[in-house]
């Protein structure tokens, strides 16, 4: 059979692989570099039945998601740095009340108003803990379109399956970089479908109780078992509590179902690893950057290599650690003042062995910024 | 069914404080739903933050108590998705027009098929007395130990501003035309606001020269009247009181279903191709 093959930006794979996961809803607030996604959905979910809507403003956007997914549909949001900001809280609600939603934020230049049309990596750590209190969070990203599309079907596999928010972290250059989809066919890619109680009518549903394997069977709102959703520590009905032992409970269940799933969750990418004198760590479009790199300096016979990492959290730390073990340094390659780097130099067992290339202007990092910060690892000077 | 048969008594006693006005709407809005004959799993309570929002658990419907000022969202995703269900959203005076005035604005605008319910006690009862948006000028809260400066909003005024089809206003004193008034909010097709005065004698109250809550009570009967009364044209002070608005539009979800017919070439009812 003929490829499907198309010529588009990485904002464009998000929709067709949204699409393609079986996105019924979404809602949005426009904002620069993440529009497209509004735009395109606008025109395409009505086509199936689906629907859309451009909401007042970002917090109500992530509120509206989180309301139609409990009535059983999957759902998605998309944003950009300050928009991202702004549904900080509404994220919270959907952890504590395990309700799946992708949200997209494509970073820009930070803080505030920022680099509204240039790539940055400035939200790996607002991904982690942007919303208040404990808890574990799923972050992914990617670096090329055809990882874009199957990253995000992944996002809203993992989004049902954890019954949490999945925040797809991908930035300016990915999301407007034009380059080719080769469309996955129907059932190439797996598409985890909602979790729904077989708990028949007449029977006490516990919304919260969870399974032995830890998944919470869910009930559509508007289903036959009627029960109550809030953002308050809750019992297993669904009601408040401030009984010290159901909250902690709770909280346990909030962490471990993520954390405890690392390697389940864990998505990376590996490059001239084996050999690596040189490891360099790097997700998003910096990796294509430090790919580069890589594939030039390994066509000289430097062994250089490449861990690229889609699953940003939970962190996968015991990943990282074996891979950078027999390396004699390890580089990360990021756009930020190394929010991904520190997180390395914790995993491994030598920390000093880790350094980092990065780029924080608002341009795109080059081969030079690396190959610079390699010179000096070598001991060849500035 | 009777009263009980629509609550959750295995979360009772509930948290609101003797004298409450709360209850009274809850009851209130039971008995309308009751009148109607609306199946309860066909029926979506929704709510913020605030005393007001407790509410949500009481229920023994789909339930969703949410984030403060948001519950509109909330409510306006789940309306969308599911067009069939009734959708109401009780709020508080702050929860609605303070830091969810946006949403209802917004709301009423689209003219989403939801009904509002202003539990509105003129203060921040959770939190413990702080003024709110209805807040009158001169009144004393937590926030406001000399007297408040704001001047209140006009909740109807601002609803019909906004576009609201159906805007209404009554008060816990009158129960009974509360009932009426909730069921042509609910069975209405558009945005619904319904603002009802609700005493809080522990925070409002107390400060407010009120010695109780059967004071509020009867101040509700003596300072409210019906809209257009005479009473009214000699006392301009009297709050109005009944339906200020029933118009027929176009609402959100049925306009959202021609988008669908337009795009899919395929017949939509109640959102479903």
């Amino acid at each position: 059979m003929k490829k499907d093959i198309r010529f588009v930006q990485g904002n464009e794979a998000v929709v067709e692989a949204a699409m393609y996961a079986d996105l019924d809803f979404f809602a949005g607030y426009p904002i620069t570099p993440s529009t497209e996604i509004a735009e395109l959905l606008a025109y395409r979910l009505p086509k199936k039945g689906g629907k859309f809507i451009q909401m007042e403003d970002e917090l109500s956007s992530m509120c509206t998601i989180i309301g139609a997914s409990l009535t059983g549909k999957k759902v998605m949001t998309a944003t950009s740095g300050p928009g991202f900001s702004l549904k900080q809280e509404a994220i919270g609600f959907a952890v504590m009340t395990e309700t799946p939603c992708v949200i997209v934020n494509v970073q820009r230049g930070g803080p505030s108003t920022g680099l509204p049309t240039s790539g940055s990596q400035g939200d790996v750590m607002q991904a982690r803990w942007g919303t208040h209190g404990e808890h574990a969070i799923i972050a992914l990203t990617a670096s090329n379109n055809q990882d874009v599309f199957a990253i995000t079907v992944d996002a809203f596999n993992l989004s049902e399956t954890f019954r949490t928010p999945v925040i797809l972290l991908l930035d300016e250059v990915v999301a407007h970089t034009r380059e080719r989809l080769i469309m996955p066919k129907p059932g190439e890619l797996n598409v985890v479908k909602r979790l729904r109680t077989s708990v028949p009518k007449g029977t006490d549903y516990h919304p919260y109780l969870p399974r032995e394997d830890g998944r919470l069977p869910m009930s559509d709102f508007g289903g036959v078992h009627r029960y109550n959703v809030t953002g308050l520590a809750h019992d297993m009905w669904g009601f408040p509590s401030n009984n010290p032992k159901i909250v902690y409970g709770l909280m346990r269940h909030l962490v471990d179902k993520i954390q405890g799933h690392t390697k389940e969750v864990t998505r990376i990418k590996e490059f001239f690893i084996d050999d690596a004198e040189y490891l360099l760590i790097s997700y998003g479009s910096s990796a294509r950057t430090a790919l580069h790199v890589v594939e030039n300096r390994r066509a000289r016979g430097e062994r250089l290599g490449l861990l690229e990492l889609q699953t940003l959290w939970p962190f996968p730390v015991d990943v990282v650690q074996e891979r950078c073990a027999s390396a004699n340094c390890v580089m990360v390659v990021e756009m930020n003042m190394g929010q991904i780097f520190y997180e390395v130099k914790k995993a491994v067992a030598d920390p000093q062995k880790v350094f980092l290339a990065n780029q924080i202007d608002g341009s795109f990092i080059t081969p030079t910024d690396i190959l610079n910060i390699l010179r000096i690892i070598q001991g060849k000077g500035a | 069914m009777a009263v009980k048969d629509y609550i959750r008594e295995r979360f009772f006693p509930h948290i609101w404080c003797p004298g409450c006005g709360h209850g009274t709407i809850m009851g209130s809005m039971i008995r309308a739903i009751e009148n109607l004959g609306i199946k309860k799993s066909d029926i979506v309570v929704i709510s913020g933050i605030g005393c007001s929002s407790r509410i949500c658990g009481y229920l023994d419907f789909h339930t969703l108590h949410t984030i403060h000022g948001r519950a509109l969202a909330f409510a306006t995703g789940v309306k969308l998705s599911r067009p069939e269900l009734t959708v109401i959203v009780p709020m508080g005076d702050g929860d609605a027009f303070a830091i969810g005035g946006n949403h209802l604005i917004h709301s009423a605008r689209r003219n989403i098929d939801v009904t509002a319910i202003i539990m509105n006690n003129n203060i921040y009862g959770m939190t413990g007395g702080q003024y709110s948006p209805s807040t009158r000028y001169g009144d004393l809260a937590t926030t406001a130990p000399y007297g408040n400066i704001d001047q209140p909003f006009d909740f109807v005024k601002l609803a019909l501003g906004a576009g609201a089809s159906f805007v209404a206003r009554t008060t816990t004193y009158h129960a009974t035309s509360m009932i009426k008034i909730l069921e042509k909010a609910i069975t209405h097709k558009g945005f619904s606001v319904v603002d009802v005065l609700s005493q809080c004698p522990t925070y409002f109250g107390r400060k407010n020269k009120f010695a109780s809550p059967v004071d509020m009570l009867k101040y509700y009967k003596s300072q409210t009247t019906p809209i257009g009364s005479e009473a009214k044209e000699k006392n301009p002070d009297l709050i109005e009181r009944g339906i200020f608005a029933q118009e027929e539009r176009p609402e959100y979800c049925v306009e959202y279903d021609k988008i669908i017919e337009k795009a899919s070439q395929r017949k939509v009812t109640n959102g479903k191709v």
